[in-house]
């Protein structure tokens, strides 16, 4: 059984706002939530499956299912950190594939830009495992990510030079989206003069902090037809984590590894049919370690694939994050899975902006890194063929 | 740059014994009755093969630096103590560890380079317990013999 062509994104909503202090993130949650239903053209009353992750306000999904005055039938709030929405959409697939369900909505909503730190975090950190045996002053992602980064570059010869290109394309993509926080084109000299954080990771090698969220629709095929609307089919799905192994841990790979060929598989597709890709951008290096992971070029050879300008759109080997990602655009309640759907969409609809469309763009795939690289982490891809 | 904060950790009953081998300057790790794996971080059972018991055996001290960062921005009472170095170390008997390295040059900790393992007082101890220790690692020498 395959969830191959069994279910439809219709509706794909991003918020506009980068900076909310006025809103509460349950009012976020409602305004993606109508942006994605306004955009399918569907209502909360047909709503029967709710999505979101654990930093959902309240009793997650009982609290938002609440708020947001749905009848939910089906209910997943699956949390691998920013690649929750990821596996949110193949959940959902899945679930309208075995009839569970029609119209799945997924949320995401937070304000870690002008509401202190992301929901979630602190207590739940202290209650686990590992607490007592990490801490050592690493407290933003950044520092984790560098060591994965350090190794990579102590394996392969990647270097920062290669890095900085990931965040150049972003920048040279954001210039045209109205809505992103940075849309200054930068170049690999700003990148590598921008000061250090965590050796060997730049200021400008990390995410941009914003408020704000989005929201998806998943309907059955049937559904969809009666809409009229385009969106993107569900052609494969793959999710997977990584850790610890026990401390036989290997950091130049991420749980792409797994999760990557499970969706092409799925999909019947190879990651040379691919003519867009959204990657989850936290951080330069996890683009560059998700690239090897998913296939585009092998391991050890990403530094030579987003050299010179490999992600740029058009032109580059492989058009990415045409939004401006998470380096440039949004990272929303610092979680970037959303957004990566949301710009897969947008351009298998045609509707991203005209200066970094991909022409005739079929095929699509979204991939998001959740929680943290070096330690443990979740991953989830999806290929996206396009539905008119 | 000042010390590292050495703040006393979370723990619970079922770690004790490796928090027990710090506070006498020993690294006891816990390793599987059946399939002898390191285990780290240290669990009362085997997570490699599903075996329930582990002997908490002492380790060398002994490893190379796998991977590092020196942290050059922090927060609380980290703050002050940057740069400082945050690494995964390899003990010769294997496991990958988190941890930091105390050295007086952050930036010249290296990937491959030889480090032992030290063991810090707690800063803060709770009142009326004894002072635990924490694990970190600084640069030695070579082996010898």
């Amino acid at each position: 059984m395959s969830i191959r062509g069994q279910a439809v994104i219709v509706g794909a909503y991003e918020h506009p706002g980068r900076s909310l202090p006025d809103r509460t993130v349950p009012q976020i949650h409602h305004e993606v939530a109508a942006g994605a239903l306004a955009d399918a053209g569907l209502a909360l009353a047909d709503v029967d499956a709710y999505f979101c992750d654990s930093t959902a306000p309240g009793f997650g999904p009982v609290s938002m299912a609440e708020y947001l005055g749905l009848a939910a039938r089906y209910v997943d709030s699956t949390e691998t950190g920013g690649s929750s929405y990821l596996a949110h959409v193949g959940h959902a697939a899945a679930a309208i594939a075995t009839g569970k369900c029609r119209v799945a909505l997924i949320t995401l909503a937070g304000r870690p830009r002008t509401g202190g730190a992301a929901p979630g975090g602190a207590q739940r950190i202290l209650d686990s495992p590992e607490a007592g045996f990490e801490q050592v002053g690493i407290f933003s992602p950044v520092g984790n990510y560098a060591l994965s980064a350090s190794r990579h570059m102590h394996e392969f010869g990647t270097t920062s030079e290669q890095l900085a290109w990931i965040k150049v394309a972003a920048s040279e993509h954001a210039q045209h989206n109205p809505d992103a926080l940075l849309r200054d084109v930068v170049t690999v000299d700003d990148v590598l003069a921008s000061p250090m954080v965590a050796d060997p990771l730049h200021r400008l090698d990390c995410c941009v902090v914003t408020d704000g969220g989005g929201a998806l629709v998943v309907v059955h095929p049937d559904v969809a037809r009666s809409l009229g609307r385009a969106g993107a089919t569900v052609l494969g799905h793959g999710e997977a984590l990584k850790h610890g192994d026990a401390g036989r841990t290997d950091l130049t790979y991420s749980a792409a590894r797994w999760s990557g060929p499970a969706a092409f598989a799925e999909a019947g597709v190879q990651p040379t049919d691919v003519q867009y890709a959204s990657i989850y951008d936290s951080f330069t290096i996890t683009v560059l370690i998700a690239l090897e992971d998913l296939g585009f070029c092998a391991k050890g050879q990403g530094g030579a694939f987003v050299a010179d300008g490999g992600l740029r759109s058009p032109g580059g080997r492989l058009p990415f994050n045409t939004d401006g990602g998470g380096l440039c655009n949004n990272h929303p309640a610092n979680r970037g899975g959303m957004t990566k759907v949301i710009e897969a969409v947008r351009q298998l609809r045609g509707e991203a902006h005209p200066a970094v469309q991909v022409p005739g763009c079929e095929l699509a795939l979204a991939h998001g890194t959740g929680g943290a690289l070096s330690t443990r982490h979740g991953s989830a891809t999806l290929v996206l063929g396009a539905y008119a | 740059m000042s010390e590292l904060p050495a703040l006393d950790p979370p723990t619970n009953s079922e770690v004790e014994p490796f928090w027990a081998g710090l506070a006498t300057d020993r690294l006891l790790l816990p390793e599987c009755d059946a399939c002898s794996h390191v285990i780290w971080y240290p669990r009362s059972w085997c997570p490699v093969c599903g075996h329930d018991s582990v002997t908490w055996t002492e380790m060398s001290g002994r490893g190379t630096v796998y991977a590092c960062t020196v942290i050059r921005k922090a927060m609380g009472p980290w703050a002050d103590a940057t740069p400082y170095v945050s690494a995964y170390i390899e003990l010769v008997e294997g496991p990958r560890i988190l941890a930091n390295v105390v050295a007086d040059d952050p930036g010249a900790v290296h990937i491959g380079a030889l480090v032992a393992a030290v063991f810090v007082p707690v800063t803060d101890p709770p009142d009326g317990s004894p002072s635990r220790r924490l694990l970190r690692f600084a640069p030695r020498g070579p082996d010898h013999g």
